[in-house]
């Protein structure tokens, strides 16, 4: 369910590391527990992402969440294809329903494995 | 009976529920100083002494001036159709009736309103309605500085004035920067409010027809802000965008507008009708309350409240707004009357105050030292007079009439100068009788 390569963070936001490169996006639990999306709201290439700071917004039919970055560095580039196909979070949280990348400026840290992840949403979901 | 919710008994069981032994212990965390020391109410009285005390007052009104007034509010005639469906109970609720499940009609009702503004306005989407013309101005500002995070508001002076005076207030506590153009002989100085546009502004403000009555295509100005990512904000008169170039056709952002005109009595200052209108882009910063249409789970078409992220009750410290109502009954009535009148009826409306102000415009410029300031106008002209305003004002009030608004009382150095409005409740003869008061008082 939850790939093990990436790391995840306890607001429900995955990574995945590529060299000094990380992609952001969130979880399929976050995405299951918003429902149907309908807007999301990215940052702009360039913008000084810090872990843990608020980065973007989730709008679905029920809510609006914050999406917090897991890790710190520059905003390298983000998923345009949300703009006008907010579903491909809910279609593919982990592949094409990625977020925005980041130049890491620093090693990630607090994150969880993938078991970590999934203990996590376990408690949460009851 | 005194009519107060909740006796003695009833306010002891909530303050020992909340744990405070009196409402004084209730309110303590609100400074003193800002707490109101009296009301300043005097006794209570009789229904029936209420009654005559406010037939008293009423009384003083003068019900019978024929009146030249216009200066953003304007009487036009209001079918009796718009009254009589308004009336009825299911309309007339102080409940806001917004729940899908229970409030169909409404929310269709209010969703063609949203539909009839849109097309009128010629942009996307429009909302339910704000509580009045200023204050969808101060509120399509505040839209424009969340989309580009910028916190400097180039306006015309040829903007209401009174709406000005709003935003000065509405915005007195805030980190925002308000550079007012200047008029040039009552036309709004495009020239100027190019040169102001920088890459720290926000939004610029224009409104067609302005203050004075005069007509101008904003179309080169929108388009350069559109160029430095700054919003085009316009403020229109309704009645009149079924004949002139529409906020939409002109590229504007953001277009708002009071909406009395709409089939909403003068009523000496409301309740009246903000309405706003935007484009896509802006969607997510458009305060107040939207109404969607979609299907249920059957397919069935139906209605709901849409984009509700942007609103407080959701995201408390996200919201667009701390406005969590429309002015439900207001927007009803200015549908109705659309409805009534339809494209034709709307066309001929602005025509018929066009051609009769120009008729007057005519008519005063005959009189020696009389001068029409504007070109081109629709139904409201700005004159120049050989005397003070308030002079002739004060002389024709003797005839029971009311030559027009003083522009002195906002603009410096315009104490001679008049702003004449008709519409279609303006009648030639009035027109003649008003052209001979005014020479016979100069």
């Amino acid at each position: 369910m939850n790939p093990k390569e990436l790391l995840y963070a306890k607001s429900h936001e995955w990574v995945k590391i590529e060299g000094d490169e990380a992609v952001v996006g969130i979880s399929h639990f976050a995405q299951e527990q918003l429902g149907d999306l309908t807007f999301v709201e990215l940052p702009q290439p360039g913008d000084q992402a810090e872990a843990g700071a608020e980065i973007g917004t989730v709008e679905s039919v029920k809510a609006a969440s914050e999406i917090y970055s897991p890790v710190s560095g520059e905003v390298t580039a983000v998923n345009t294809e949300l703009e006008n196909a907010p579903e491909l979070v809910n279609k593919d949280a982990f592949g094409m329903g990625w977020l925005f990348k980041v130049r890491l400026s620093a090693a990630p840290e607090g994150l969880l494995d993938a078991d970590a992840y999934a203990a996590l949403c376990a408690a949460e979901a009851h | 009976m005194p009519f107060i919710p909740h006796t003695p008994a009833e306010q002891s069981e909530m303050l020992a529920t909340v744990g405070v032994d009196s409402i004084e212990a209730l309110f303590e965390d609100i400074p003193k100083k800002f707490r109101a020391a009296e009301l300043n109410l005097p006794e209570g009285l009789s229904e029936m002494d209420v009654c005559q005390k406010l037939e008293k007052t009423a009384a003083k009104n003068h019900t019978d001036l024929t009146s030249f007034l216009g200066a953003g509010f304007y009487d036009h005639y209001i079918p009796s159709a718009v009254d009589a469906l308004c009336s009825r109970g299911e309309f007339y609720t102080a409940y806001t009736p917004y729940q899908a499940e229970a409030s169909q009609g409404m929310l269709q009702a209010i969703f063609e309103y949203q539909t009839a503004v849109a097309r009128l306005l010629d942009l996307q989407y429009a909302n339910a309605s704000l509580y009045d013309g200023g204050t969808a101005l101060y509120e399509a500002i505040m839209m424009a500085v969340r989309q580009n995070k910028r916190t400097r508001i180039v306006i015309s002076e040829s903007v209401n004035p009174i709406y000005r005076v709003m935003l000065d207030s509405y915005t007195s506590n805030l980190k925002l920067d308000l550079v007012t153009i200047p008029h040039r002989n009552c036309e709004t100085d495009v020239d100027a409010l190019l040169a102001a546009l920088n890459d720290d502004t926000a939004a610029v403000i224009v409104q067609n027809p302005n203050f004075f009555g005069t007509i101008q295509d904003f179309t080169a100005l929108f388009t350069k802000a559109r160029e430095h990512k700054i919003v085009s904000i316009i403020s229109t008169y309704p009645i009149m965008q079924s004949v002139l170039k529409t906020p939409g056709e002109m590229g504007a952002d953001i277009a708002v507008a009071e909406g009395q005109s709409l089939g909403l009595p003068l009523s000496f200052g409301g309740p009246y009708l903000g309405i706003m209108a935007c484009n896509k882009q802006l969607i997510r910063q458009m305060p107040g309350r939207i109404v969607g249409r979609t299907v249920d789970k059957t397919g069935k078409t139906g209605f709901v409240l849409t984009l509700q992220a942007r609103e407080q009750h959701i995201r408390r410290e996200k919201a667009t707004s701390n406005i969590c109502s429309n002015q439900a009954l207001c927007a009803l009535r200015a549908l109705m009357y659309i409805s009534l009148l339809g494209p034709q009826g709307l066309k001929k409306t602005a025509q018929t105050g066009i051609e009769r102000a120009h008729y007057a415009a005519n008519r005063l410029e005959r009189l020696p030292g009389v001068h029409v300031l504007n070109q081109p106008f629709g139904n409201e002209f700005t004159v120049k007079l050989p005397v003070r305003a308030y002079e002739v004002i004060d002389k024709l009030l003797d005839y029971k009439f009311v030559p027009g608004f003083p522009l002195g009382r906002y603009y410096q150095g315009m104490d001679n100068h008049l702003l004449v409005a008709c519409t279609e409740k303006t009648t030639k003869q009035c027109i003649g009788i008003l052209a001979e008061l005014i020479g016979g008082a100069l």
